[in-house]
């Protein structure tokens, strides 16, 4: 399939909430680094080497059954626009993006397959999947990766596991992670905290659209730091325990805000709602913040249910490659925050007004 | 109040400060607002404090005079702490002296006990399995045990069509 099809292709991310049983998890994304034995790594590899490397795994992974509808091209077939789309769907890495010759990438059809190829290594193989479903995505990546290594000779050692360029992905080569929605940490100034506890239990925190504990969206990717040492489930289930406390903290936190001052919290939402719908200029930072504070919202039954998807779906496309999307043509930063309001006051028009609380706070489940 | 923290990469004053803590001991990396852009500190898929922090203790390290260079790619012991990436596989066994080091305090532990690809595994044991049968197989010559020498060289042909890479994708074409 070509590159224009599969972006107006609804994904993984855009299209299936994730489940509101676990709201507070976006996504669900485990990364394989794997490399192909007896040739250079891509950052050392000459432009010959790495033609030929390039195809040889196009060919494999493109013959791989999940692939069997994918996009499958050079980076440099794609245009600026296209390959920002697909950072901010998280497909592929800025790096790779920003690559001369030499590199490519596979997506499948509903987006939840992708692997780069002579990014860092060889081989990064993704595996994404909304809502909280790190057992699921590591299944489905271990099979992806068994049947691709029927195909193609991996560098690997006994005594350190997969080989790859940086010692830092050294052993399983894996890097799972989940995208994590936690406003009322924010709100209640709580993050720094919980990332310096997550950081000692040897996972890594990062603020999504921005910096540290002020990550715009409030939205967070918590994942391992070490790859050697420790089997793929091991790691995996030393994650999930960390989520699974990091969620409680975040219920708990919302719990309070809504003890203390119900009407403060309230007052937010409503006012985040009201900007949504009738602002005329707004960066992609504040429609971040705003997008988080109706998805709150939507937690604490003030919007219903099923307008997560919405949300969902807008913090993808609020994104700037995605604004510039929709209108077909080039545009300057302060005419793409014009395009955005107009955008988000066009959903929102269609958007149910929020529910008047109970004065005791609505409880989360 | 002190003199403000310098960037550990070039010395400008710091305005992003990082902790992580691996394997209980805390490392601290300060950076310029450059650099923390220039390392992808804010590119939620590009950044790795480990990656920093090796790449710090790497030019702290005092320069070794060692001229070891990969005999499969030609890759030197001074362009590992350049880049902070290896050039192949192979470099991990030239290059053995420093990686075992770092791998303690990067990591969990420093061999591995994860996943084993099948096909590499009994390559690596066909490879084991053939230096075997060469060794055999000198042997029965030197000490002309001709009717040995013909099994062993007969094996060899075996072992060495075993490793001949399978035809392409018969199993998972549709
Ligand atoms: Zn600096
Ligand atoms: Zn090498």
């Amino acid at each position: 399939m070509t590159i224009q099809s599969l972006i107006e292709t609804p994904s993984e991310l855009t299209s299936s909430a994730s489940s509101s049983k676990c709201a507070v998890v976006l996504m669900t994304r485990i990364r394989l680094a794997r490399n192909l034995s007896g040739r250079s790594f891509p950052g050392w590899a000459d432009a010959d080497q790495r033609s030929e490397i390039l195809a040889t795994c196009r060919e494999a992974v493109g013959a791989l059954n999940p692939m069997k509808r994918s996009v499958n091209v050079g980076v440099t077939d794609l245009n600026e626009l296209q390959k920002l789309i697909l950072v901010e769907r998280h497909l592929i890495s800025r790096e790779l993006s920003g690559s001369k010759s030499g590199s490519g990438l596979v997506i499948n059809r509903d987006q939840t397959v992708s692997v780069m190829i002579n990014e860092e290594d060889h081989l990064r193989i993704q595996v994404l999947r909304a809502g909280f479903q790190l057992k699921k995505a590591w299944n489905a990546i271990n099979d992806f990766d068994s049947a691709l290594e029927e195909k193609l000779d991996y560098a690997f050692s006994p005594r350190w596991g997969y080989l790859t360029a940086c010692p830092t992905n050294l052993g399983t080569g894996m890097r799972a992670s989940a995208m994590m929605h936690l406003p009322a940490l924010v709100i209640s100034g709580q993050m720094e905290k919980i990332v310096r506890a997550v950081n000692q239990l040897g996972m890594v925190v990062r603020g999504l659209f921005g910096e540290g504990s002020d990550a715009s969206g409030s939205i967070f990717q918590i994942s391992n730091q070490t790859t050697l040492g420790e089997p793929e489930e091991e790691i995996i289930k030393r994650l999930q325990s960390v989520l699974q406390s990091i969620i409680e903290h975040e219920l708990n936190a919302r719990q309070k805000l809504l003890e203390a001052d119900p009407r403060k919290l309230f007052d937010k939402i409503g006012r985040a709602y009201g900007i949504l719908q009738h602002s005329h200029v707004l960066s992609s930072a504040e429609a971040m913040n705003l997008l988080s504070l109706l998805r709150l919202g939507i937690d604490l039954q003030i919007f219903p249910e099923d307008s997560r998807p919405v949300i969902d779906r807008l913090f993808i496309e609020a994104q700037p490659g995605h604004v510039q999307h929709a209108v077909q043509h080039d545009l300057e930063a302060g005419e793409r925050d014009g395009m955005r309001a107009t955008r988000l006051r066009d959903e929102f028009a269609r958007f149910p007004a929020p529910a008047t609380p109970p004065p005791s706070g609505a409880k989360p489940d | 109040m002190g003199s403000p923290l310098k960037c550990d990469l070039c010395s400008k004053p710091a305005t992003v400060h990082l902790t992580q803590i691996v394997n209980n001991k805390v490392h601290k990396v300060d950076l310029c607002e450059a650099c923390a852009q220039a390392k992808g500190v804010t590119d939620p898929n590009g950044f790795s404090l480990a990656d920093l922090l090796m790449k710090a203790s790497l030019t702290n390290e005092p320069t070794a005079t060692s001229a070891t260079r990969c005999e499969q790619c030609g890759f030197t012991q001074a362009e590992f702490k350049k880049h902070g990436r290896f050039g192949c596989p192979h470099c991990y066994e030239t290059f053995a002296a420093i990686v075992e080091p770092m791998l303690g305090t990067m990591h969990k532990g420093t061999t591995h006990t994860g996943k084993v690809p099948a096909r590499a595994v009994s390559r690596k044991s066909l490879h084991d399995r053939l230096s075997a049968l060469e060794g055999e197989l000198d042997n029965a010559i030197k000490s002309e045990r001709y009717e040995d020498a013909a099994r062993y060289r007969d094996e060899i042909v075996q072992v060495k069509q075993a490793f001949a890479p399978k035809a392409e994708g018969e199993s998972l074409r549709p």
